[in-house]
């Protein structure tokens, strides 16, 4: 039987819940709002999971409450260039091969597969691998939302080992990474072999046991998202705000309303880079927003003065759709609301904060959530 | 949106024009004609659509050139078919020959949404093993699936983003292919291989191959269609394999309504942004003309109001379009836009359709204007006309905003059904302007189109409504003042950004001599550069779009 050590903090959940197709279309949708502009679009992932439904694939949920304390988690992630996945597409195959080379290299079986960040396609990465490979989803990931780099994982706030990992291509190439000194040298040296194979590849990070998910993961996240994705189709359904829908039922925050006047992109050391601005509307009429990304949006300004930062999420959505927007479809005209989510606590302390916070994508500010004291 | 700049040079900008141009539109339910000489509108007609197509466009064409047109002209859905212009002496009486006629129709995206004409497309995809579970066709409505869906071939090839060879392109599988394809009758072919807009020369070879097993297979090849994207690329390619006879044939009826009606000029198709492509190359590519009716009136709108940076409201008998000119041209949507349920990425013009038009039925408690609308029936079914039918056009004729038909038939109407209904009207025209503006200053708005007495002459966020003469054939007109375009979409890599926008800007001025163009009047119409993340080595997308005049022949 499983322990389940710690299950009163949160809402209880049978053991291996059955994923409908429906709930699948809305973690889509709410994936690309934890996504908070990056992660890329789910919309190829959830191609590939329509397909697998209709032949019959049917993927289940775990709560990770009731892993094992000695169960192995694979956890898993598309890596690479969004523009490359648009012509190299997510295939199940190459993400669930990811999966078996590191049970053959670690000579286990693993019990269920997990995701590394919950913002954007690589949600639905492990329903993929899960779909293929005929094991449960857990509900969880190690972000909370979507982040550029590996090291910015709740895993990596915990000092937790990140090697091995193992990288497939679609052709017969396999890369596994033994040893890496620190998280840093894991990215740089998996970084290189993704590049190598044409700047995507399908990766199982080091494995994690149940012990570690249950104490370092960021739990219930596939959830959250799936009800945010429903929160969101049921207010357009009923031709109401998404907006306002979402902003209840996530107990989020309207940070501005207005339409793009600007958009500045570059790419510096591997990443899409940025700026936005936006004009306001309604009850911002005459105020200006200023979004700054780096993949994912990661301050906000209000009248110049910083409003919001990273960690807390910077979600950008269209106003009227509620559709999340990416920082690589930031448009010129565009009508946003830009919305804050509260971020998983762990992000919010001294040590995730070194991490994720704004210093950590070089900016020198000190982090004030918008949501009052961390943990309030 | 990336960086964009203004036009460099002379592009789009009124470089000496061709003397004598007929613009046509084959719309729906109508087929405008205007001729213009040196820049100046002189003649208009308006002439119902025909089943054939041939025998209305060669009507209007006779009544554009000849003084016996208005006798031809056959009532219309806007008040009567209708000649505007000064009076013809004869077709000797022009001030010189027709150097160009251009046709802009609404013809195949029609085709697309009512399923119909089409033809069955045989798939070739070239990338495996990449890309392998999402096969064409993936996300297309089961109904236009089953009607253009044929059998798919999945090979390998195709290239990486830095123009590398995935894996070497199976020749032998395409030959294979292609023997299928001839034994099963297929008579067009789709081809989409892995990063082609980069590299095409997996797709050239397929093509050689296809040429040479299957000959007079008609043959699109995704990476002529632009973008990156394989599956919005791939589909927009199928979808113009399943276009491509009709537009043969459409293609073929407009050259002969032009010999019948004794026009010697060349003929060239409108395209979606509102440039003309020669017809013998624009019937290969039919799905550039999907959104070329829309284009066409905001083209004809800034060129009748020498605006060149305004809103567009062109307000039909069913529905409005809501659009916005920067430079004279339609501004560009960026993103997928949907043609009959399928998600493609090409050039097309960022538009709102709101359910609003001359037609659109009003009904009373509760209050709803269209999105129901008596459409082409409108002399039939509107109260003015003696119709059954509350319509938008009976409450702008009870307002005294229009004078149409017989009023008197609206006399009755209760004055606060009129006043609530025009409320609601103005409501839905103010909503879809507010959401196409980019920029909270005021602009000025254009407003043309048979219905666009709908259109107050206050707006919130508009500067000032204009109207425009010869409004009500804009499209033909923007049909007529067409140039010709190339435009380049590419990842770059190891070059400056100057460098890479200049090498971008040399190739899309040779796709435009290839449709068309004087080389000499080419200018740049938008650059678009956007750094690409996680690719190392500078990597740039630009995309950089050229127009310039027709080459006299």
């Amino acid at each position: 039987m499983r322990r389940n050590a710690g299950r009163i903090t949160y809402a209880p959940m049978a053991p291996l819940r059955p994923v409908s197709a429906a709930e699948i279309e809305s973690l889509a949708i709410g994936a690309w709002i934890l996504g908070t502009g990056g992660g890329g679009s789910p919309y190829l992932a959830l191609l590939n999971m329509r397909t697998l439904y209709r032949h019959g694939a049917r993927v289940s949920l775990l709560d990770p409450l009731d892993l094992a304390d000695d169960d192995l988690v694979a956890v898993v992630s598309n890596m690479g260039a969004p523009l490359v996945g648009q012509e190299r597409l997510t295939d199940p195959r190459t993400i669930a091969r990811a999966v078996e080379m590191m049970e053959e290299y670690i000579g286990r079986r693993f019990r269920a597969i997990m995701a590394v960040e919950i913002g954007g396609g690589n949600a639905l990465q492990p329903f993929m691998a899960a779909a293929l490979l005929d094991r449960p989803v857990v509900d969880a990931d190690a972000m909370g939302r979507a982040f550029p780099e590996a090291q910015m994982t709740s895993f990596a706030i915990h000092d937790l080992q990140m090697y091995p990992l193992t990288l497939a291509d679609v052709r017969d190439n396999a890369v596994i990474v033994a040893r890496a000194a620190s998280w840093k040298w894991m990215e740089r040296l998996s970084r290189k072999a993704c590049v190598e194979v044409g700047s995507v590849a399908a990766t199982c990070k080091a494995p994690r046991t149940g012990k570690e998910v249950k104490a370092c993961g960021i739990l219930h996240t596939t959830s959250k998202a799936i009800r945010l994705g429903e929160t969101v189709q049921a207010a357009r359904r009923a031709h109401r705000d998404p907006i306002e829908a979402v902003l209840e039922v996530e107990r989020g925050l309207l940070l501005f309303r207005g339409k793009i006047r600007d958009v500045a992109r570059r790419t510096t050391e591997g990443f899409l880079r940025g700026s936005a601005t936006v004009d306001g509307l309604d009850e911002f009429r005459g105020r200006t927003f200023d979004l700054a990304f780096q993949n994912e949006f990661a301050v906000g300004w209000l009248d110049g003065v910083p409003r919001v930062t990273t960690p807390d999420l910077i979600c950008v959505m269209d106003t009227v759709s509620g559709e999340a927007i990416g920082t690589e479809t930031l448009r010129y005209g565009q009508r946003v609301s830009v919305v804050a989510l509260p971020a998983p606590p762990v992000l919010l302390t001294p040590k995730g904060l070194e991490h994720v916070g704004p210093r950590a994508f070089g900016y020198d500010l000190d982090f004030h959530t918008v949501f009052g004291a961390p943990g309030a | 949106m990336p960086r964009r700049r203004p036009p460099t040079s002379g592009g789009g900008r009124a470089a000496p024009a061709p003397a004598t141009r007929i613009g046509v539109d084959v719309g729906g339910t109508n087929t405008d004609a205007v001729l213009l000489e040196n820049r100046r509108v002189v003649r208009a007609v308006k002439t119902p659509t025909t089943p054939d197509v041939t025998t209305g466009v060669a009507r209007a064409l006779r009544m554009l050139m000849t003084s016996e047109s208005a006798g031809l002209a056959a009532p219309v859905a806007e008040a009567r078919g209708s000649v505007e212009g000064r009076p013809p002496t004869s077709r000797a009486g022009l001030a010189a020959p027709v150097t160009a006629v251009m046709i802009g129709t609404t013809h195949f995206t029609n085709a697309v949404v009512q399923r119909r004409d089409l033809t069955p497309v045989a798939a070739i995809r070239i990338g495996l093993p990449a890309s392998a579970s999402l096969e064409p066709f993936v996300d297309w409505p089961d109904d236009l699936g089953a009607i253009v869906r044929g059998e798919v071939f999945m090979l390998e090839g195709g290239h990486e983003y830095d123009g590398r060879p995935l894996v070497p392109l199976d020749t032998a599988g395409v030959r294979a292919a292609a023997r299928r394809i001839r034994a099963a009758g297929y008579t067009s072919v789709g081809v989409a291989a892995v990063f082609s807009p980069l590299n095409p020369s997996c797709e050239e070879q397929a093509a050689e191959i296809l040429r040479d097993e299957c000959p007079g297979v008609a043959i699109t090849l995704s990476h002529q269609l632009g973008r990156l994207g394989l599956l919005e690329r791939e589909n927009a390619t199928l979808l113009n394999a399943a276009l491509v006879h009709l537009a043969g044939k459409t293609t073929r009826a407009f050259a002969d309504a032009l010999r019948a009606s004794g026009v010697v000029a060349p003929l060239y198709l409108t395209q979606n942004d509102g440039t003309v492509t020669l017809a013998e190359a624009a019937e290969r590519f039919p799905v550039y003309s999907f959104a070329s009716g829309p284009t066409n009136s905001m083209r004809g709108a800034a060129f009748l109001s020498g605006r060149r940076d305004a809103l567009v409201v062109d307000v039909g008998g069913t529905t409005t379009d809501v659009g916005s000119l920067r430079h004279g041209f339609p501004r560009e949507a960026n993103s997928v836009v949907e043609v009959g349920g399928v998600r493609t990425l090409f050039r097309m013009p960022d538009l709102l359709s709101l359910g609003l038009g001359g037609g659109s039925l009003v009904r009373d408690e509760p209050l709803s204007v269209g999105p129901q609308s008596v459409g082409y029936r409108l002399l039939e079914r509107a109260r003015v006309f003696g119709g059954p039918d509350l319509t938008a056009t009976d409450i702008a004729v009870a307002a005294g905003l229009l004078d149409l038909g017989d009023r008197s038939r609206v006399a009755g109407l209760p004055a606060s059904l009129v006043t609530e209904a025009l409320a609601r009207m103005r409501a839905m025209l103010e909503d879809g302007v507010d959401r196409m503006k980019t920029d909270a200053r005021d602009e000025p708005l254009i407003a043309v189109g048979g219905g666009c007495f709908l259109v107050p002459e206050r707006l919130p966020g508009v500067s000032e409504v204009l109207h425009v003469p010869h409004q009500a054939v804009a499209n033909a007109v923007g049909a007529a003042i067409a140039q010709v375009s190339g435009e380049v979409d590419q990842v770059f890599q190891g070059l400056g950004r100057e460098e890479a926008i200049a090498r971008a800007r040399r190739l899309a001025e040779e796709q435009a001599a290839r449709a068309g163009a004087d080389p000499a009047t080419l200018g740049v119409v938008e650059v678009e550069d956007l750094p690409i993340a996680y690719l190392p080595g500078n990597s740039l997308r630009v995309r950089v779009r050229v127009v310039g005049d027709i080459a006299r022949a």
